[in-house]
C-alpha cells in the first residue's frame, strides 16, 4: 500500500519542531527580541498561499471573492515581510562589541 | 515549473529559514542569518509565481499590493523607536494572523484552485487543516490587537476580569472544536464563518485579563500561535516551506513563553488565566516605614568612590527613554576608572530581550551586558548597584517569604551589594503589588525622580 503524502508532510512538520526546539535554545538571550521579529518575518511566508489564492482561477474577466481575499492577504504579508526583516536588520546593526583600546 | 522542482526549492527556503534562526546564536553571525532569511523568502515567492504561471492582469495587482505593503512595512521598520518594539511585534503578529484567516477563507471559498475538492465537497483532511489554520489565525489576530492596544497604552494595561470568565472561554473553546467537527461532517459554509467569528472572540477574551508586566509571555505565546496558524495553512496548501516555517516559529514562541514563565516562577496557565494585580490586595496594607532618600549629588558621590558598579535596568528605563543618558553616565564612570556592567533579568521590560535592544541602541557594547545567571554572583563583590526602572526583579522577598506572590522567582541579588541606589518615581509597589523589602534597608538610597532627569543630574555631579 502506498503511503499517504500527508504522512510525509507530518514527518517534516514534527522533525521541524525538533529542529526549532534545538535551534531556538541556542539563541543567546540578548537576541530574543530580534528572534521574535525575524520569526515574525519568516512566518509571513504565508504569502505563498496568498499569491496562489489571488492568481489562480482569475483568468475570467472578473476577480472572484477568493482572489480579493488573496490580494488583501498579500498586502498584509508584504508589510510583515519588509517590516519584519528590515527592523531585525536595524536592531542587529546596533549590537556592537566593546572597542579594543 | 514541475511540482517536484518547486517542492525542492521550497525545501531550500525552509532550510534557509532554519539558518536564519541559527545565526542568532551570536550577534556576530546574526546579520548573516537575517540575510539567509531574506533569501529564503525571495526564493519562496519567486517559486510560487513560477508555479501559478498565470501572468494575467491579476499579476499586476499582486505586484501592486506587494509593493504597497512593502513600502508601508519599510517605513514602519525605519521609523519605529526601539522602545516601541513590543507593540510593533504584537502588531506584526496580528497581520500574520489575519493573513492566515484570509488565505484559509480563500481556500474554503475556492477549494478547486488549491486542489482540495469542490465547494461543498472539500476533502475532510484539508477542511480540518484550513479550519485549524483559520481559527488559530483568528485567535492570533484578535489577541495581538488587544496586546498591541495594551502595550501602546491605548487600552489600560491592568487586567480586565469578570465573573465566569474562565467558564466562558472554556465554552467557546469547546464550541470551536464542535464546530470544526460538525463542519467536516456537514460542509455547511455558515459553520466556517461562525468558527472564524468565535475564534476572533476567544482571542480577544484570552488577552484582556492579562496585565502589562505579563506581556512578555503573551507576546511569545502569540508568536507561537502565528507559527501554528502558518503550519495549518501549510498543510492545506501542501507547502513544505510553510510547514517548516510554521513548526520553527511555533516552537520558538513556545520556548520563549517557557523561558519567560520560568523567569517569573509561574506556570503558563497561571499567567494565561489572569494577572497578579487582579487577585492580590496586599498592596493596600503597606506599612509606613522610614526610607533613606538622597539626591543626584549623593548618588554621584557614592559611585565616584566605588570601584565597581552594576546597572540594573527595567521597564521604567524604557518608559523614561533613559537608555542614552544612562550610557553617558556609565561613560563618565568609566573615565574615573570604575568597572561597570549591566545586569538583565529575563523578564525585564515588555518582551523577551527588550532591555538588550534598548542598551544596544544606546551603543552599549553587548559584552558588557550580562544575563541573570552570569552576573548574580558578582553582586556580593560590587560596591554599588544602580537600579533604574526595575523593582520586583530585585525584591528579596522572593527568597524569604513563601506567602509572597513572587516567592520562588529568580531575582537579581542586588541586596548583596555594599550600597544600592534605587531610581524610582515613588515608593509605590511594583507590578506584583508587593512592597520591596530592599527600599527599607540601611544600605539603600532611594532617588525619587524621573529616571532620565535623575541620571542627567548625576552626570552633572560626576564631572
Amino acid at each position: 500500500m502506498e503511503i499517504d503524502p500527508f504522512i510525509f508532510r507530518l514527518s517534516i512538520f514534527v522533525l521541524s519542531i525538533f529542529i526549532g526546539y534545538f535551534v531556538v535554545w541556542s539563541v543567546t538571550p540578548s537576541l530574543h527580541t530580534p528572534l521574535m521579529s525575524v520569526t515574525n518575518a519568516i512566518s509571513s511566508v504565508i504569502i505563498v498561499g496568498a499569491i496562489v489564492a489571488s492568481l489562480a482561477g482569475g483568468n475570467n474577466s472578473n476577480f472572484e471573492i477568493s482572489n480579493i481575499f488573496g490580494f488583501f492577504a498579500i498586502f498584509l504579508a508584504a508589510i510583515n515581510i519588509f517590516g519584519g526583516f528590515l527592523v531585525t536588520q536595524r536592531m542587529l546593526q546596533m549590537y556592537k562589541k566593546k572597542k579594543k583600546k | 515549473m514541475s511540482p517536484n522542482l518547486a517542492a525542492f526549492l521550497y525545501l531550500i527556503s525552509g532550510v534557509l529559514f532554519i539558518l536564519a534562526l541559527r545565526g542568532l546564536s551570536s550577534p556576530e553571525t546574526s546579520r548573516q542569518g537575517n540575510l539567509f532569511g531574506i533569501l529564503g523568502m525571495i526564493i519562496a515567492i519567486i517559486v510560487t509565481f513560477l508555479i501559478v504561471e498565470s501572468f494575467s492582469k491579476g499579476f499586476i495587482y499582486v505586484l501592486i499590493f506587494l509593493s504597497i505593503g512593502g513600502i508601508i512595512g519599510s517605513i514602519i521598520a525605519y521609523k519605529i523607536s526601539m522602545t516601541a518594539m513590543p507593540q510593533l511585534v504584537a502588531g506584526f503578529h496580528s497581520l500574520v494572523g489575519l493573513a492566515a484567516v484570509l488565505v484559509a477563507t480563500s481556500a474554503f471559498l475556492a477549494p478547486n484552485v488549491f486542489n482540495l475538492g469542490t465547494v461543498g465537497n472539500i476533502k475532510t483532511a484539508s477542511l480540518i487543516e484550513m479550519s485549524l489554520g483559520g481559527s488559530i489565525g483568528a485567535i492570533t489576530f484578535s489577541g495581538s490587537v488587544i496586546a498591541f492596544l495594551k502595550l501602546q497604552g491605548i487600552m489600560s494595561g491592568s487586567p480586565i476580569v469578570f465573573r465566569g470568565q474562565h467558564m466562558l472561554n472554556g465554552l467557546i473553546g469547546i464550541s470551536i472544536v464542535v464546530s470544526i467537527i460538525y463542519l467536516c461532517i456537514s460542509q455547511i459554509p455558515q459553520l466556517f464563518w461562525i468558527l472564524i467569528l468565535i475564534s476572533f472572540l476567544v482571542g480577544f477574551l484570552l488577552i484582556i485579563p492579562i496585565g502589562g508586566a505579563d506581556m512578555p509571555v503573551v507576546i511569545s505565546m502569540l508568536n507561537s500561535y502565528s507559527g501554528w496558524a502558518a503550519a495549518g495553512i501549510g498543510f492545506t496548501l501542501e507547502n513544505t516551506a510553510l510547514i517548516i516555517t510554521g513548526a520553527l516559529v511555533g516552537s520558538s514562541g513556545a520556548i520563549l513563553s517557557y523561558i519567560m514563565c520560568k523567569g517569573m516562577n509561574r506556570s503558563f496557565f497561571n499567567v494565561i488565566l489572569g494577572g497578579f494585580g487582579a487577585t492580590d490586595d496586599t498592596a493596600k496594607n503597606i506599612e509606613k516605614r522610614p526610607v533613606k532618600s538622597g539626591n543626584a549629588e549623593d548618588a554621584a558621590f557614592l559611585m565616584k568612590n566605588a570601584s565597581s558598579v552594576i546597572i540594573v535596568p527595567g521597564y521604567g528605563m524604557a518608559v523614561a527613554q533613559a537608555q542614552h543618558v544612562l550610557r553617558e553616565m556609565v561613560d563618565s564612570l568609566k573615565k574615573n576608572g570604575i568597572k561597570v556592567s549591566y545586569a538583565i533579568h529575563p523578564v525585564a521590560g515588555r518582551m523577551p530581550g527588550h532591555m538588550n535592544v534598548l542598551l544596544a541602541e544606546a551603543n552599549v557594547p553587548y559584552d558588557e551586558v550580562f544575563e541573570l545567571e552570569n552576573i548574580n554572583n558578582d553582586f556580593a563583590n560590587t560596591d554599588v548597584a544602580f537600579v533604574i526602572g526595575a523593582n520586583d526583579v530585585t525584591n528579596p522577598v522572593a527568597k524569604t517569604d513563601p506567602q509572597s506572590p513572587i516567592y520562588g522567582m529568580p531575582i537579581l541579588d542586588v541586596e548583596k551589594c555594599k550600597s544600592v541606589l534605587f531610581v524610582k518615581r515613588s515608593l509605590s509597589p511594583g507590578y506584583a503589588g508587593i512592597d520591596n523589602e530592599l527600599f527599607y534597608r540601611d544600605n539603600t538610597l532611594m532617588l525619587f525622580a524621573d529616571a532620565k532627569k535623575m541620571t542627567e543630574n548625576i552626570i552633572k555631579n560626576l564631572d
